[in-house]
C-alpha cells in the first residue's frame, strides 16, 4: 500500500491534469500483437500475429517476440482477430495500418486489448520483414485512395494484397541492449523501453530461429551456454534472476533447465509460456548431450587447446550434427563444445553433406510461386536460392542497431545496392536488422536475412559465388569479418583488409604516420595493467584510454591521474578482448575535425570537412559539427586536404575513408583513420548533394572517379549542422555529461546560409528548444569562468536574466554583468534544481570537472532532462548556442527544400 | 527426454519419397496428398469430414503447439488419413487435454514429422495434388508403390456415402463462447433440414445459434421425405470427394429447387451448381487454408475466408440466365459463390462457418435466415389471399 501511495503521489505530481489512471494489473499475462490494415472500403486484413516470449510488464520493444503466435488455438486467435477488427473500425483508422496489443490470461484465455497504435510502428516494420508484406508501402497506397484488392502482392505478382500472409517458418526478434554504456541505470526491463536495436532471425523451427537470433545480436554469445553465469550462483539467487526481468534472463532459464528445475517452476517464476520453455529445454538438453561426449571419451581429451579434426566423427554422429544444425547451433559453438577448431568442424560438416539451404519468404506458405528472392537459411533438403550467372557483389550490412553503429551504416549499404543496380551488377544484401531499409526485399536484387557471422556469410558466398564482397559499408560488424573471409579465399572488394588492418593496428599505423611525416598525439599500447601505468607516466596526464577494434568509443575514457586510470583500465581490457588497450596523450581543449573522403586509388576527393562544435575528447558521434568549418583559416584547411590525400593514397583506399583530426595551438594532429564508410557519410552526402556511398560502391567494382564525374570537392555556400540525439530521458539515474564514450542514438541536421540559424535548427530538431527570452542559468568550472563572462554579457544584452551559482556569479558581477545568485543543491533551498523544476529556467550552461563537482551538479543536468530544459555542457557548445539565440532573435527561420540549396 | 523414434515415409504416385519420423498411429494409408496453409486450427482441420481419404500436409512448420481438446472437434472422428508436419511440438494451451501425437494415435491416424514440408508443398503445387501412401510400418518404396497403385483416388468416386450419418437426428448444440462456456441458443424459429454430406459441426452450431431447428439427414434422403417435414429451408453441407460422382444428391437437389429455400456450402455449393446444370472440374492442387481473399460482387467487400476444396464450379458451363456469380476468389478468379434468386437458392464454395478461420463471412447464415423469412411471409401472404 505504501508503494501504491508513493506511485500515485508521484503520478499526480507529474500529470499536468493532476490525474492518474488506475487499471487492473495484467502483470505476468501473455502478450500478443496483431498488425492490422484497413482500406477506405472497410476491407480489413491481419498482416501478422506476434507473440511475446516475455510476459506483460516488459515493453514489447524490449521483449523477445515471435511470429506467428504460437500458443493460441484457432478459436482464441479468431476472438483476437475479431477484436482487432472492431478496434480499428471503432478508432476510425480509415486507411492504413495499426498495431493492436492484447494481454491474455494464461490459465483461462481471458483477453484484454491493452494498447492500440493507429499508425505504423516498430512492430509493423518487424511484421513487414517477418511476412514479406510491406505495411508502410501498402499503407501509402491506401492513403492515396487505392483499395487492398487493387494492389498486387509484390512477391507473387499474381495475387492481390488483400489477403492475410501465411508463413511457413518461425521468426524470432531479439532486442539489443547497451546497459554497459549507462552504468548508473538499472539493467531491469520494465514498461519503459530501453533497447537500442534489434535482430531478427528466420528459421523453419522456433529452435532454429532462436539460435540464429542469438548470434545475430553480436554480443559475443553464440548459444545458451552458462559461460556468463556465476558458477557459485545459489538456487535462491537463480530464482531471483528468473523472477526479475534482467535483459539476459534467457541464459538463466537455460541454467535452471541444466539444474533440472521443472518447467512448471520456471514458468511460475518467469511467466514465460511452457511452449517456449520446452523448446529451450530441447536445445539445452541437446547441448548437454553433445557436451558430455568429451567427458565420455577421456582418452582423446588430453588437455590440448583443440582436438585434431579426425576426432570429430567419433564424438558426434552425422545424424546428431544435422540435428544440431536444425536446432540452430552455430559451427562456432559446436566447435567449442567439442573442443575443435571452427574450420575443422565446418569442413567435417560439409564433407558429410550437411549444408545450409535457402528458403523463400513468400507470404503464402509456398502456395504460389514467389518472384522475389527474399531468402533465409535452414538445414533441410531443398534449396531455393537458384543463383544467377550475373556479375554480382555481396554487401554485408551492419546487424542490429546499437550506439555507435546505427542506420548511418545502413544508409551506405542501401546506396551501395542502388549503385550496383545502376551499373548492372547484381546486388546481394546480407543483414539481420528488421528496422532497416537494407532488409527490404526490393532494395537489393537478392536479400539474405541472415546473421552476420563468418559461418552464415560463407554459406551464402559458397552458394552465390560472387565477384566480391563489400565489407566497408556496414560498420564494424562486416569489417571484423574481412580478414577471416579473405583467409577463406573470398575476394574483398575496395580497400584491402590489409589496409584496414594497417589503419587499425597501432604499431603499423605509427610507422606509416612517421613515414609520411605527419603528426599524431603521442601514444602507446598495453597488454597488461602494468604496461598501462608505464605508458601513462611516460606520456604525462591527461591520457586517453581505449580498447582497440571497437566502435562508438566503447570503454573509452579520459583520465587525469593515476587513480582514475586504475578505475577505468579493467573495463577497457574487457572490451578489448584479445587486442591491446591503447593509451594516448590527450589533447586538452583541442578543436576536433572529421573528414570524409573518397578515393579510387589514384584520385582522392574530399567529401567534406566537418568542424566539431564540442572540443576533442567528446566522442565524434556525440559532438555537433558543422560543414563547412566555421573557424578555420585557409592555410590549415589546405593542410587538412594535403594530409587527407596523402593518407588515402598511402593506405591504397578504394572507396570511402574517414579521418579525425585535432587542432591544438595551430598544430594539426591525426587522431584516427578509418578506411571505410563512417557515421558521417549520410550527413556529408546530404550537405553537399553528392551520394558518396553510391560513388564508393561503383569505385569498388572498378570505376574511376573520373568516369563517375566526381573529381572536385564541393564547397557549399551554406551551413549544415549535425547534432546528436540522446536517450537520457529513458535511463533514469544516468548522467548526461558527454565524454569519449558515445551515448547518442540518433542525429538531426539543420541547414541555413547562416551558421547561427543552422545551429538553432539542429537544436530545435534535437528537441532543445532554445529560448529567446527568460532566465539563463550558469554554473561553470573555474577554467571556463573567463570564457563564460563573454557569453553571459551577450545574453544579458539580448535581454536575458542571468542566474548563476556562487563562483560563477561572483565572476560575472566582477565583470559588471547583472547576475542573480542561486544556491547549489548542497547549499540549501530553494536551490537551482527547484528553479528548474518550477520551470523558471529557459537554458542551462553547466560545465564541470572532477568527481565531486560532477556528483554535485548531477541533479542539475538530470532535472533539466526531466523538465526538457535545453542545456549545454561544454563551452564550445555554449558559444554556438549563444550565436544561435542571437540569430533567432535577429532573423526568422527560413524554410527551403534541400534540393534548392544544391543549385 | 528420450523419444523413441520410428521412421515413417510418404510415397507419392510419381515416385517422390519423403522420409521422416512417425508420431501418430502405426500402419499404412493411401489417400490424396494435399496441403493446408492455415497457421491455426489443425484439430478442426483433421476432424473436417471433407478431408476424408486425404493426407494433409500443414505448411506451417510448428504444429501440435496447442494440443487438442474436447471442444474443437468438427465431427465425431478424425478423417484425415495421414497428417504431415515439419515439427510436432510439446503443447501448451489452457484448453489442451491431449497432445497431437496421442490424439493421432488414439484416432488411428498416421503422423509423419521431420520432412521438408515446404519441398513437398512445392512438389504438389507444381505437379498437382496426387495420390500417396503414408506408412510407418513398411518403408520399402517398391512395396508401397504396389499398394498405392491399387488405390483408385478421388475422381469419379462417391465417398460421401462413407461419411454421411446413417440415420437422421436433431442437432441441438449452439455456438459456444470458449472463454465463458456460454452457449448461444435462441428460440427455434425456422425448420431447417440439413443434408449431411460430411457436415462440419460448426455449420450446424451456427444454424442453431441463428434460431434454426436443425434436422440432419443422411445424404441419400429423398426429396419427398425432406419436403414432408415442411422445412423453411434446406441446407446442403460440405463433404469430401468428387461432387459429380454424388449423382443421387444432385437429383435430390434438383427436385427440391424452387420448392424450398436452399443454402449450400462447399460440396453443397458444387451440388447446387450441378443441379442447376453446371459442370465441375478438379483444381490442380485445390484451395486449403484460412487466408483466401474472396470478393463479394454485390457489396464489393473482401472477405478473408477459410477454404477447403479440390473441385470447382465451371461458371462457363452454367447456361441458365437466372444464376448469378456472387463471389470470386481473388487469387485465381475461380467461382466462390452463386445464387439463383428466382429459385431462392444460394451457395458458397468456401466456409463461412470458419472453424478454423476468420469470421468475415458469418453474414451468410443471416442471409439464409432472411431468405427463409421472405419465403415464409410470401407463403403466408399467398395463403391469406
Amino acid at each position: 500500500m505504501a508503494e501504491y501511495k508513493d506511485y500515485i503521489r508521484r503520478g499526480l505530481d507529474t500529470s499536468p491534469a493532476h490525474s492518474v489512471l488506475v487499471e487492473e494489473s495484467v502483470l505476468g499475462w501473455k502478450e500478443f500483437e496483431l498488425e492490422v490494415m484497413r482500406d477506405k472500403k472497410d476491407n480489413v486484413v491481419i498482416v501478422c500475429s506476434i507473440e511475446n516470449l516475455d510476459p506483460m510488464g516488459i515493453h514489447t520493444g524490449d521483449s523477445i517476440t515471435v511470429a506467428p503466435a504460437q500458443t493460441l488455438t484457432d478459436k482464441e486467435y479468431q476472438i483476437m482477430r475479431d477484436a482487432a477488427i472492431k478496434v480499428i473500425r471503432a478508432i476510425g483508422v480509415e486507411t492504413g495500418g495499426s498495431n493492436i496489443q492484447f494481454a491474455v490470461h494464461p490459465d483461462n484465455g481471458k483477453l484484454y486489448v491493452i494498447e492500440m497504435n493507429p499508425r505504423v510502428s516498430r512492430s509493423s516494420a518487424l511484421a513487414s520483414k517477418a511476412t514479406g508484406f510491406p505495411i508502410a508501402k501498402i499503407a501509402s497506397l491506401l492513403a492515396v485512395g487505392y483499395t487492398l484488392d487493387e494492389i498486387s502482392n509484390d512477391i507473387t505478382k499474381k495475387t492481390p494484397a488483400c489477403f492475410e500472409p501465411t508463413i511457413d517458418y518461425c521468426v524470432v526478434k531479439w532486442p539489443r541492449f547497451t546497459f554497459e554504456k549507462f552504468p548508473g541505470t538499472s539493467p531491469l526491463l520494465t514498461i519503459q523501453m530501453k533497447s537500442v536495436g534489434e535482430a531478427m532471425a528466420i528459421g523453419r523451427t522456433f529452435k532454429e530461429a532462436f539460435g540464429k537470433a542469438i548470434r545475430s545480436l553480436e554480443i559475443d554469445r553464440y548459444s545458451l551456454d552458462g559461460r556468463h553465469i556465476d558458477k557459485n550462483l545459489s538456487s535462491a539467487q537463480l530464482k531471483d534472476k528468473l523472477r526479475l526481468n534482467y535483459w539476459d534472463k534467457i541464459w538463466y532459464v537455460a541454467e535452471a533447465i541444466r539444474r533440472k528445475m521443472a518447467i512448471d517452476e520456471i514458468c511460475n517464476l518467469t511467466k514465460i509460456d511452457p511452449w517456449f520453455l520446452n523448446n529451450i529445454k530441447d536445445i539445452v538438453q541437446f547441448e548437454e548431450k553433445i557436451k558430455s561426449r568429451l567427458d565420455k571419451n577421456p582418452q582423446i581429451n588430453l588437455g590440448a587447446k583443440y582436438l585434431a579434426p579426425q576426432f570429430i566423427a567419433g564424438l558426434v554422429s552425422s545424424i546428431e550434427l544435422r540435428k544440431a544444425k536444425e536446432y540452430g547451433f552455430s559451427d562456432k559453438y559446436l566447435a567449442t563444445l567439442l573442443k575443435v577448431k571452427e574450420q575443422d568442424l565446418r569442413k567435417h560438416r560439409q564433407e558429410l553433406g550437411i549444408n545450409a539451404v535457402y528458403k523463400t519468404v513468400d507470404t503464402c506458405g509456398a502456395e504460389f510461386e514467389a518472384t522475389t528472392p527474399y531468402l533465409y537459411s535452414t538445414f533441410e533438403k531443398e534449396c531455393e536460392a537458384n543463383p544467377s550467372g550475373r556479375k554480382k557483389v555481396v554487401i554485408l550490412g551492419g546487424g542490429p542497431n546499437r550506439i555507435g553503429q546505427g542506420i548511418e551504416f545502413d544508409y551506405c549499404c542501401v546506396h551501395a545496392a542502388f549503385a550496383l543496380r545502376e551499373i548492372g551488377v547484381e546486388s546481394i544484401m546480407v543483414n539481420c536488422n528488421p528496422e532497416t531499409v537494407s532488409t527490404d526485399y526490393d532494395t537489393s536484387d537478392r536479400l539474405y536475412f541472415e546473421p552476420l557471422t563468418f559461418e552464415d556469410v560463407m554459406s551464402i558466398v559458397e552458394k552465390e559465388n560472387p565477384y566480391g564482397v563489400i565489407v566497408q559499408f556496414g560498420g564494424q560488424t562486416p569489417l571484423k569479418l574481412a580478414v577471416p573471409l579473405e583467409g577463406a579465399g573470398v575476394k574483398i572488394i575496395g580497400t584491402s583488409p590489409d589496409s584496414i588492418d594497417l589503419a587499425e593496428d597501432r604499431k603499423r599505423f605509427n610507422k606509416l604516420v612517421k613515414k609520411l611525416k605527419l603528426r599524431q598525439p603521442a601514444g602507446g599500447t598495453a597488454l597488461t595493467y602494468q604496461e598501462t601505468f608505464k605508458a601513462a607516466d611516460k606520456l604525462g596526464y591527461p591520457v586517453l584510454v581505449r580498447p582497440s577494434f571497437v566502435l562508438g568509443g566503447r570503454a573509452m575514457d579520459i583520465v587525469y591521474d593515476e587513480q582514475e586510470l586504475k578505475d577505468c583500465v579493467a573495463e577497457a581490457f574487457e572490451a578489448s578482448g584479445e587486442h591491446p588497450v591503447l593509451i594516448d596523450k590527450f589533447l586538452d581543449d583541442a578543436l576536433e575535425l572529421d573528414v570524409d573522403a573518397i578515393s579510387d586509388g589514384k584520385t582522392v576527393v574530399i567529401g567534406g570537412i566537418m568542424e566539431h562544435i564540442e572540443q576533442a575528447g567528446i566522442h565524434s558521434g556525440d559532438s555537433a559539427c558543422c560543414l563547412p568549418p566555421v573557424s578555420l583559416d585557409k592555410k590549415i584547411l589546405a593542410e587538412i586536404r594535403r594530409q587527407t590525400k596523402l593518407l588515402a593514397l598511402a593506405l591504397k583506399v578504394k572507396g570511402l575513408m574517414n579521418i579525425q583530426f585535432a587542432i591544438k595551438d595551430g598544430q594539426l594532429y591525426i587522431l584516427e583513420v578509418n578506411p571505410r564508410a563512417s557515421r558521417t557519410v549520410p550527413f556529408v552526402s546530404k550537405a553537399i548533394g553528392v551520394p558518396l556511398a553510391k560513388l564508393a560502391a561503383k569505385v569498388m567494382v572498378g570505376m574511376t572517379l573520373g568516369e563517375l564525374g566526381f573529381t572536385k570537392e564541393v564547397h557549399p555556400d551554406y551551413y549544415s549542422v549535425k547534432e546528436a540525439v540522446f536517450p537520457f530521458s529513458k535511463f533514469p539515474g544516468v548522467d548526461t555529461l558527454l565524454g569519449p564514450e558515445m551515448l547518442s542514438t540518433g542525429e538531426v541536421m539543420g541547414l541555413s546560409d547562416d551558421f547561427g540559424i543552422a545551429y538553432a535548427k539542429s537544436q530545435i530538431a534535437a528537441g532543445n528548444s532554445l529560448p529567446t527570452a527568460g532566465n539563463v542559468l550558469f554554473s561553470v568550472k573555474d577554467s571556463d569562468k573567463k570564457t563564460a563572462v563573454g557569453f553571459a554579457r551577450k545574453l544579458h544584452e539580448m535581454g536575458f536574466k542571468i542566474i548563476a551559482t556562487k563562483g560563477t556569479c561572483i565572476e560575472f558581477i566582477h565583470n559588471n554583468i547583472p547576475s542573480e545568485f542561486a544556491l547549489k543543491m548542497s547549499e540549501g533551498r530553494p536551490n537551482i534544481v527547484d528553479s528548474i523544476i518550477n520551470g523558471e529556467i529557459g537554458l542551462i550552461i553547466n560545465t564541470t570537472i572532477g568527481k565531486q563537482s560532477i556528483r554535485d551538479s548531477f541533479s542539475i543536468r538530470r532535472s533539466a532532462i526531466e523538465r526538457c530544459v535545453p542545456y549545454v555542457t561544454t563551452m564550445r557548445g555554449a558559444e554556438a548556442t549563444v550565436l544561435a539565440i542571437e540569430a533567432l532573435k535577429q532573423r526568422k527561420i527560413n524554410v527551403k527544400p534541400i534540393q534548392l540549396y544544391y543549385r | 527426454m528420450a523419444k523413441k523414434q520410428t521412421k515413417a515415409v510418404l510415397l507419392l504416385e510419381d515416385g517422390a519419397i519423403f522420409e521422416g519420423t512417425s508420431f501418430g498411429a502405426e500402419g499404412q494409408r493411401c489417400g490424396e496428398v494435399v496441403f493446408n496453409t492455415s497457421m491455426t486450427g489443425y484439430q478442426e482441420i483433421t476432424t473436417d469430414p471433407s478431408y476424408h481419404e486425404q493426407i494433409i500436409t500443414m505448411t506451417y512448420p510448428l504444429i501440435g503447439n496447442v494440443g487438442t481438446n474436447p471442444r474443437d472437434w468438427e465431427s465425431r472422428k478424425v478423417y484425415a488419413r495421414g497428417f504431415i508436419v515439419k515439427e510436432n511440438c510439446i503443447p501448451s494451451n489452457f484448453r489442451s487435454k491431449k497432445s497431437l501425437s496421442d490424439y493421432l494415435k488414439k484416432n488411428n491416424v498416421i503422423g509423419l514429422e521431420g520432412i521438408d514440408t515446404r519441398a513437398l508443398v512445392k512438389h504438389i503445387r507444381t505437379q498437382g495434388a496426387m495420390r500417396g501412401i503414408i506408412s510407418s510400418t513398411e518403408l520399402e518404396a517398391k512395396k508401397l508403390q504396389k499398394k498405392l497403385q491399387e488405390y483408385p483416388g478421388l475422381v469419379g468416386r462417391d465417398i460421401v456415402r462413407d461419411v454421411t450419418c446413417k440415420k437422421p437426428y436433431h442437432w441441438e448444440e449452439g455456438v459456444v463462447d470458449i472463454l465463458s462456456n456460454q452457449q448461444f441458443k435462441p428460440p427455434k424459429k425456422y425448420k431447417v433440414v440439413a443434408f449431411d454430406y460430411g457436415a462440419k459441426y460448426n455449420i450446424l452450431r451456427l444454424l442453431r445459434s441463428h434460431g434454426c431447428e436443425v434436422y440432419v439427414v443422411p445424404a441419400q434422403t429423398l426429396a419427398k421425405e425432406v419436403l414432408s417435414r415442411k422445412p423453411d429451408g434446406v441446407f446442403l453441407s460440405n463433404g469430401p470427394g468428387d461432387p459429380a460422382a454424388v449423382s443421387y444428391a444432385i437429383e435430390t437437389v434438383q427436385q427440391l429447387l424452387g420448392k424450398v429455400p436452399i443454402f449450400g456450402i462447399c460440396l453443397g455449393h458444387q451440388l447446387l451448381a450441378l443441379a442447376l446444370g453446371a459442370k465441375t472440374y478438379k483444381l490442380k492442387f485445390g484451395h486449403r487454408g484460412a487466408n483466401h481473399p474472396v470478393k463479394n460482387l454485390q457489396t464489393k467487400q473482401i472477405e478473408i475466408t477459410c477454404q477447403n476444396h479440390g473441385f470447382c464450379v465451371d461458371m462457363d458451363s452454367l447456361k441458365r440466365k437466372d444464376v448469378e456469380l456472387t463471389h470470386i476468389n481473388l487469387n485465381d478468379n475461380t467461382v466462390e459463390g452463386i445464387r439463383c434468386v428466382g429459385l431462392a437458392a444460394f451457395a458458397v464454395q468456401y466456409h463461412p462457418e470458419a472453424s478454423p478461420g476468420p469470421h468475415d463471412s458469418n453474414y451468410l447464415f443471416q442471409q439464409f435466415i432472411e431468405m427463409m423469412e421472405q419465403c415464409k411471409t410470401k407463403k403466408q401472404r399467398q395463403k391469406s389471399r
